[in-house]
């Protein structure tokens, strides 16, 4: 009996609360930038895609909702040649980012992207990648590589020496 | 012997090293530098652990163990602290110029050094200073080459210099400079260089044909297969992506290639993938060629198979099933074997020669293990690549013997080889020219194939006299048949190596000889014939007709249509028999892979599916019957070509086809009808063989993109495809244990996720797989039975005319592997070689062209100079696209045209 009571005036007390409900979708709420929503691909500084079509995010997603293909440009630059994720599928963990070696792939505070029609949820690379580096707008990964691309040779990345000269026996 | 591992007590095998015990025993110990098939070096010292004098030793001591070889109650550790901090130490200095590669890298994945970075738990780079970088090298359409990541283990040269005796790849500059390539660019001429793939444990050397259609391990759905270009049945593991095959590995298989493939079994995959593949039923309408719909072609078919007389053409690269019900729709006695007259009374020669005689046919590993060669006729490296590097590591048994002899285990590499200095075991090689082997042969001898049979019938005679001794031979020759004689008659295992390469019955013959005879003596001589194709000898156990009795039937009516199995005719014989052939038939069905000429002339073409994309069983030229699974199954028209003619059996209404749903049901049918390959259908287990309740996936367990890679097309994710013919299945569920042999579908392992997992596979390390290596041998020796007679007739050279001998190219010979890109890029043109006085007496230099007259034919072909040809002989390239070579050797005209 006094439990139901106390019920009462708690209730009561309520609703004399701020409110916390807000009025979606004509007010939108605050979402911090790691929130994990739409998933997007991103650019390198220097704008050139990101991704390097390494495969970790594809083997780290636990539904297995990342499928691309891996293809290079005629100076050995890696990209995806097609970069999918079913959406339909995706549980946002966020694994895929957290895998990423590169930053290209990040999870958006946008989390509005139903659909009625579940093909719909597919996304291709052209409906992923954005024009700028999103969350990391340093860091690029051609830079630490040793590997070589167009406009960066052999030796030119972060902390390396010039190619060795390997005719020289100088100890 | 009993050692003693971090206080518990192990039994292992004397005569091996301590990392050999230890991987065997399953502990995870870390290596670059060793490798099973090279022994040890100790370049690395990465497999350090601690030794112990006895049990009372506390401190003990850092010992490498790949150079230290176990004895009684050897005491070690492997975990120790101090130890386990020496390993990590040692990887933090090999990495400390590694790259930041891993994502770009091919290796990534199945690294062996990824795999020891975890193993010794060094995660942290300290290093804060410059990294030392190299320019990379074009080292030809198979292999990358991505120096940065080099830890200098010294596996590579070890490998390409040592193991295969390659002269152009090396070390250069020094301490931590040393660079491992070439002088300079170019093409890697060494024909196992792709086995630097697997070799290097970093991603210098990767595959450079996937990285065309790169694809991570984890991602390839794969299947246990065997090569199909040539008749030695390497085993491989094929991978495939997104319906396409991207990459052939090695798959061990102890008895057979070990841990190497050759060139053109690794990379002459793609023409899988080719853009001239046929994966439609074609018909002709209006004199054209159409696709048409599956079951347009069926009741075409219904109308053809109506009343037709058939005759069935088989082929020596298809399957013993695909053969088997060919037998069956047309009848075994319209039955023929679609190879050259010369290929079919060899190898059927060679089947008897293998099943009446006392030598056996030796896998790989005892040809390696032989201590006297004698190769009569075969360029081995052109035609059973893999052979000859068996055939290259024969000659260190000295070496060994001398070993043992001086205390030194045969596996510590490097005191083998000082102490053997150029001692090698005796190997002679007598062929039309200069072969490959001929840098580590005693004595090479080259002339005319009838020379060569001589020698051989010679050689035997000196052995035992009495064998048939040929008529008059030279002194010279005299000489050089006793010399072989008496090394081979010195040897513990000598073996004799032939083959089909001459088209020479005579070679065949007197290989066999030299073989007997040494049998007669009292040595278990062996006696290796090769062939050319993956299933010649499945096909010649069938016992098909001779192919000129199919033509013979056709012209005079008994069969008025052909089903022609995977095979171009042209290949087989003259193109005017062909071209009769193919206008007399009314009705022409053809079952195959790529568009050929025989194809082109066809009325229906059904489209086969290509080894990863069939299962069968092929039989090895050792006799070996071995299982290949599809990779995956093919989209569209494409099946197997078994199920192809059982489906024309069932349009013709012939009951009996209903009855063979599966696989193992046509298999069965198979050996009950043909006893002599009754055991195939031990090759591997049935298709309702389960692991704990499940089948075997074909996809490892962290296969990606399973709910995206499809989804363009549709977001409800079809049902993996069922497979009713094996026990694989198109999935990545199944029980996570060691599958028998045969149906190792990849090698893998916790913490090894490199090739070198195949550790874990082997019952002790480099022996053999777990539960046996795959494959069951179908021919066995009989003992006794007499000499074959020889000839006494002696080649003489004509001056007006060349006997022309075949040549043979890894890379062009073989029908298949020149559809990959790749390997086209190495193919030669054709061309007629001629040796230089032979070509200055024509008035011809090299390049340019000269008319070549045979069998009434006239071919223009630019002249190459061979110095290594005897007189009077030139030589034509076999297979090579613009020159008919069925029935070679054949004397030629060669003038120079006007
Ligand atoms: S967020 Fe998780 S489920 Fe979604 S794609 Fe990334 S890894 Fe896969
Ligand atoms: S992990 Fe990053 S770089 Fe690698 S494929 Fe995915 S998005 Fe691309
Ligand atoms: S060699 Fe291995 S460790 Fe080095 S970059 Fe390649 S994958 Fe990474
Ligand atoms: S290239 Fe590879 S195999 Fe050769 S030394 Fe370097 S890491 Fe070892
Ligand atoms: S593996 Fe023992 S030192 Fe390299």
């Amino acid at each position: 009996m006094f439990s139901i009571l106390r019920t009462l005036w708690n209730i009561l007390l309520h609703s004399f609360r701020p409110r916390v409900t807000i009025q979606y979708p004509d007010e939108k709420p605050y979402l911090a930038p790691r929130y994990r929503g739409r998933i997007i691909l991103s650019r390198d500084p220097d704008g050139g895609e990101r991704c390097v079509a390494c495969y970790l995010c594809a083997v780290a997603c636990p539904v297995d909702c990342i499928s691309l293909q891996a293809t290079e440009d005629e100076h050995g630059r890696r990209y995806p040649d097609f970069f999918r994720i079913n959406f339909s599928r995706c549980i946002f963990c966020g694994y895929c980012e957290e895998a990423c070696p590169t930053y290209a792939i990040q999870l958006t505070p946008d989390f509005e992207i139903c659909e009625y029609d579940r093909q719909n949820l597919v996304y291709e690379k052209e409906d992923l990648l954005i024009s700028g580096p999103g969350k990391y707008p340093d860091y690029s990964f051609w830079r630490v590589a040793g590997v070589q691309i167009g406009g960066k040779a052999k030796g030119e990345s972060e902390r390396e020496d010039a190619p060795a000269d390997v005719r020289n026996l100088l100890p | 012997m009993k050692i003693f591992v971090d206080n518990r007590p192990f039994d292992v095998h004397a005569g091996q090293s301590l990392l050999q015990a230890c991987l065997t025993l399953g502990f995870d110990l870390p290596y670059f530098c060793w490798h099973p098939a090279m022994g040890s070096v100790g370049a690395c010292r990465q497999c350090a652990v601690k030794q112990y004098k006895d049990e009372a030793d506390k401190r003990g001591r850092i010992v490498m163990s790949c150079m230290t070889p176990v004895t009684e109650d050897l005491r070690i550790s492997v975990k120790d602290a101090e130890v386990s901090a020496f390993r990590a130490g040692v990887i933090e200095g090999l990495m400390i110029s590694h790259p930041h590669d891993c994502p770009v890298c091919d290796e990534g994945g199945e690294c062996h050094l990824q795999d020891m970075t975890v193993m010794t738990g060094h995660n942290y780079r300290r290093y804060r200073f410059n990294k030392r970088t190299f320019r990379n090298q074009y080292l030809g359409p198979f292999v990358n080459h991505e120096m940065n990541r080099c830890i200098q283990c010294y596996r590579c040269v070890r490998y390409y210099r040592e193991y295969t005796g390659g002269r152009d790849l090396d070390v250069f500059a020094l301490r931590n400079l040393a660079y491992f390539g070439r002088y300079e660019d170019g093409v890697l001429e060494n024909e196992f260089a792709g086995n630097l793939v697997e070799i290097c444990p970093t991603g210098v050397f990767t595959d450079k044909t996937l990285k065309h259609h790169y694809t991570r391990k984890w991602d390839l759905q794969m299947a246990p297969s065997v090569c199909v270009h040539c008749a030695l049945g390497c085993n491989t593991t094929a991978g495939e992506r997104y319906g396409s095959l991207r990459r052939i590995v090695n798959r061990y298989n102890g008895e057979v290639n070990g841990y190497f493939l050759c060139d053109r079994g690794r990379f002459g995959y793609e023409f899988v993938n080719h853009k001239d593949r046929i994966r439609q039923p074609l018909a002709r309408k209006n004199g054209r060629l159409r696709p048409v719909t599956r079951s347009e072609a069926l009741s075409q078919l219904r109308s053809i198979l109506s009343g037709a007389k058939l005759a069935g053409i088989a082929s020596p690269r298809a399957s013993l099933e695909a053969n088997f019900v060919l037998r069956a729709l047309v009848g075994p006695e319209r039955f023929y074997a679609g190879v050259s007259e010369a290929q079919y009374r060899l190898t059927a020669a060679i089947i008897e020669l293998l099943k009446t005689g006392p030598a056996h046919t030796p896998s790989l590993r005892e040809i390696e293990r032989s201590d006297a060669v004698l190769i009569l006729g075969e360029d081995v490296t052109n035609v059973a690549p893999r052979m000859a590097l068996a055939l290259r590591q024969s000659v260190r048994q000295a070496a060994f013997r001398l070993a043992e002899k001086l205390h030194i285990p045969v596996w510590l590499d490097h005191p083998v080889r000082e102490a053997a200095q150029d001692l090698r075991s005796p190997l002679f090689v007598a062929a039309t020219h200069g072969t490959k082997l001929d840098d580590v042969a005693k004595e090479a001898f080259h002339a005319a194939p009838l020379e060569i049979a001589r020698l051989g019938f010679a050689v035997a005679h000196a052995i035992d006299a009495s064998a048939p001794e040929p008529a008059n031979l030279s002194e010279e020759m005299r000489a050089l048949a006793s010399r072989i004689a008496e090394a081979l008659k010195g040897a513990s295992k000598p073996l004799v190596v032939s083959g089909t390469s001459l088209n020479s019955q005579e070679v065949v013959d007197a290989a066999a000889n030299v073989a007997w005879a040494l049998c007669r003596i009292g040595k278990p001589a062996s006696l290796s014939f090769t062939l050319p194709e993956c299933n010649s000898m499945g096909l010649a156990l069938m016992g098909a007709k001779p192919f000129v009795e199919g033509m013979e039937a056709v012209r005079n009516g008994e069969a008025d249509s052909l089903v022609v199995l995977e095979n171009d005719l042209y290949r087989r014989t003259s193109r005017e028999n062909v071209d009769a052939l193919l206008a007399t038939a009314q009705h022409v069905i053809v079952l195959d892979l790529l568009a050929n000429p025989t194809t082109a002339k066809a009325e229906v073409v059904l489209p086969a599916g290509s080894f990863a994309e069939a299962e069968g069983t092929l039989v090895s030229s050792e006799g070996r019957a071995q299982r290949l699974f599809r990779v995956y199954a093919p989209g569209g028209d494409v099946q197997e070509s078994w199920r192809w003619l059982r489906d024309m059996m069932a349009e013709a209404g012939r009951q009996e086809a209903t009855a063979w749903e599966t696989f193992d049901d046509v298999l069965g049918s198979t050996a009950q009808a043909i006893p002599a390959i009754h055991g195939a259908v031990g090759a591997a287990p049935p298709a309702t063989f389960r692991l704990a309740g499940a089948k075997i996936p074909r996809e490892p367990h962290r296969y990606s993109g399973r709910t995206a890679m499809l989804a363009n097309i549709s977001v409800s994710e079809p049902k993996p495809p069922e497979d009713a013919d094996s026990p694989l299945s198109y999935t990545m569920e199944g029980y996570p244990e060691q599958p028998p042999p045969a149906l190792t579908p990849y090698f893998w392992a916790p913490g090894w996720n490199s090739i070198q997992s195949v550790n874990a596979f082997q019952e002790e390390i480099a022996g053999p797989l777990r539960g046996g290596d795959p494959g069951v041998r179908l021919i066995e020796p009989r003992p006794g039975n007499g000499y074959r007679s020889c000839v006494s007739e002696a080649f003489v050279a004509r001056g007006e005319a060349w006997l022309l001998a075949p040549l043979y190219h890894i890379f062009g010979s073989e029908e298949l592997s020149p559809w990959a890109p790749a390997v086209s890029e190495l193919a030669p043109q054709t061309y007629v070689a001629l040796r230089p006085d032979d070509a200055s007496r024509l008035g011809a230099e090299e390049g340019q062209e000269v008319e070549v007259q045979w069998n009434g034919t006239a071919h223009r072909l630019p002249v190459k100079f061979r110095a290594d040809l005897p007189a009077g002989v030139a030589g034509l390239p076999v297979g090579l696209p613009g020159t008919e070579c069925a029935g070679l050797p054949v004397w030629a005209k060669i003038s120079k045209p006007l």
